[in-house]
């Protein structure tokens, strides 16, 4: 006993949204008309195609200019009031790190006086670090590929540094696409998985004699404490949601390991 | 004091959209962009608490459609009137994997529910929410676009639709 099936039916069938009574009476019916069985089938391999076919967007990294795009601030004049009033808050899977493209920056240093670079980086670790399925493009079991990879694309010879004395093991890295190029992004876990990030990018051709100064710098924006550093032509920037003072002790160790390493040192 | 939510967790899926829809990824990406700063302009008519990543995939669509229109003659119209049986010459058999080749052929409308629904797993009422049509045009779009593609991935010719109601 089938009521007549019709098409919506089937097309529900293929997308999972009948109930499961009706699912009984269409799969008797499919059962008994093997024409409509046929194309059942066939719309459903067409939703497979679609994800085999598209499914890989989803993990590729994300351009740095829409990450940006996302979190502009409204600008247009009959939004700016309403728009300065919006309260930033941690949201979701990646509310932090926003800070550094609100209006925060009146308690903070102001953006202009941070490198590019460093604004990029927490907006990186923000968005990358929550992930669950894929942190990482290339897993820390990969770690020798992984480096010359990542050291190829962004055209000198990288080093993850080392920081499990300090409780952090390597998870992986991923490539990212920077203002001035291709960006290597390393990612750190310790055993309550807290998370830290190391962004390394190199300076676009020429402006690298600007770059002389090897301080460590700090800036905090939402709970993202980024330690950053540049060694010639190299910028370095460590991001991570742990106390200061640990981020700290973790930049510190990357700097020795690293000052005077890239670029052939 | 309104939380403002974040649009970067919807970043992926409106990636995978749009590359699906337009077929390059240049392409795809500045349509996300074009979205994106939509959203940021408009962000105080989305109504907290419905959804945003439906909210977004309906801007997405207003601008898609907008685009269509500017390279398209005005006297041609983009409902179901442009879905007239493909010529011979556009039949010759794709193959069953050529899904691409496949979602080009479908006419726009036809398409997004395809992709809406197929891909992006939308409810047949989201789907017709996002793009301003009944659901009874939903499924009589999601119909001809899922017997076109197979159809075309198996190389048959495209013959008059008979609808089973």
């Amino acid at each position: 006993m089938t009521d007549r099936v019709n098409e919506d039916d089937l097309h529900a069938f293929v997308d999972g949204s009948l109930s499961d009574a009706r699912r009984l009476e269409v799969e008797a019916w499919l059962a008994a008309h093997p024409a409509d069985a046929g194309r059942v089938q066939a719309w459903a391999s067409q939703n497979q195609s679609l994800h085999a076919a598209f499914d890989s967007v989803l993990n590729e990294p994300l351009p740095i200019h829409l990450v940006r795009a996302a979190r502009r601030q409204p600008a247009r004049t009959p939004y700016k009031a309403i728009a300065a009033a919006l309260a930033f808050v941690a949201s979701g899977l990646v509310g932090y790190g926003i800070g550094l493209v609100s209006d925060r920056s009146a308690v903070n240093p102001p953006l202009a006086s941070t490198q590019p670079f460093v604004r990029d980086a927490a907006i990186a670790h923000a968005v990358f670090s929550p992930e669950v399925r894929h942190p990482v493009e290339v897993e820390a079991a990969h770690a020798e590929h992984l480096v010359s990879w990542l050291s190829k694309r962004v055209g000198t010879e990288l080093k993850a540094p080392d920081f499990a004395v300090l409780g952090f093991d390597l998870l992986g890295g991923r490539l990212l696409t920077g203002e001035s190029g291709p960006v290597a992004q390393f990612m750190y876990q310790d055993g309550i998985g807290r998370r830290v990030t190391l962004y390394v990018r190199r300076a676009a051709a020429g402006k690298a004699a600007e770059n002389h100064e090897t301080s460590f710098r700090h800036v905090t924006e939402n709970g993202v404490e980024v330690f950053y550093w540049i060694d010639r032509d190299f910028g370095y920037a460590l991001s991570g949601q742990i106390a200061p003072a640990d981020i700290r002790k973790l930049a510190g160790a990357a700097y020795t390991q690293l000052v005077g390493h890239a670029g052939g040192g | 004091m309104r939380a403002r939510p974040d649009l970067i967790e919807h970043l992926p899926r409106l990636r995978r959209y749009a590359r699906a829809l337009t077929g390059e990824a240049a392409r795809a990406d500045d349509l996300v962009q074009d979205t994106l700063e939509r959203a940021l302009a408009k962000l105080d008519l989305w109504q907290p608490g419905t959804d945003l990543r439906a909210w977004l995939f309906t801007l997405m669509h207003n601008l898609f459609l907008n685009q269509i229109r500017a390279h398209r003659p005005p006297d041609s119209a983009l409902d179901e009137a442009l879905d007239i049986p493909v010529s011979g010459g556009q039949m010759e058999a794709l193959g069953a994997r050529d899904i691409h080749a496949a979602l080009a052929r479908l006419p726009e409308p036809q398409r997004e529910v395809m992709l809406l629904v197929g891909l992006e797993q939308f409810s047949y009422d989201e789907a017709a929410r996002i793009l301003g049509v009944p659901l009874g045009t939903v499924m009589s779009r999601l119909s001809r676009a899922r017997e076109r593609m197979r159809q075309m991935l198996a190389g048959e010719p495209v013959v008059q639709l008979k609808v089973v109601k």
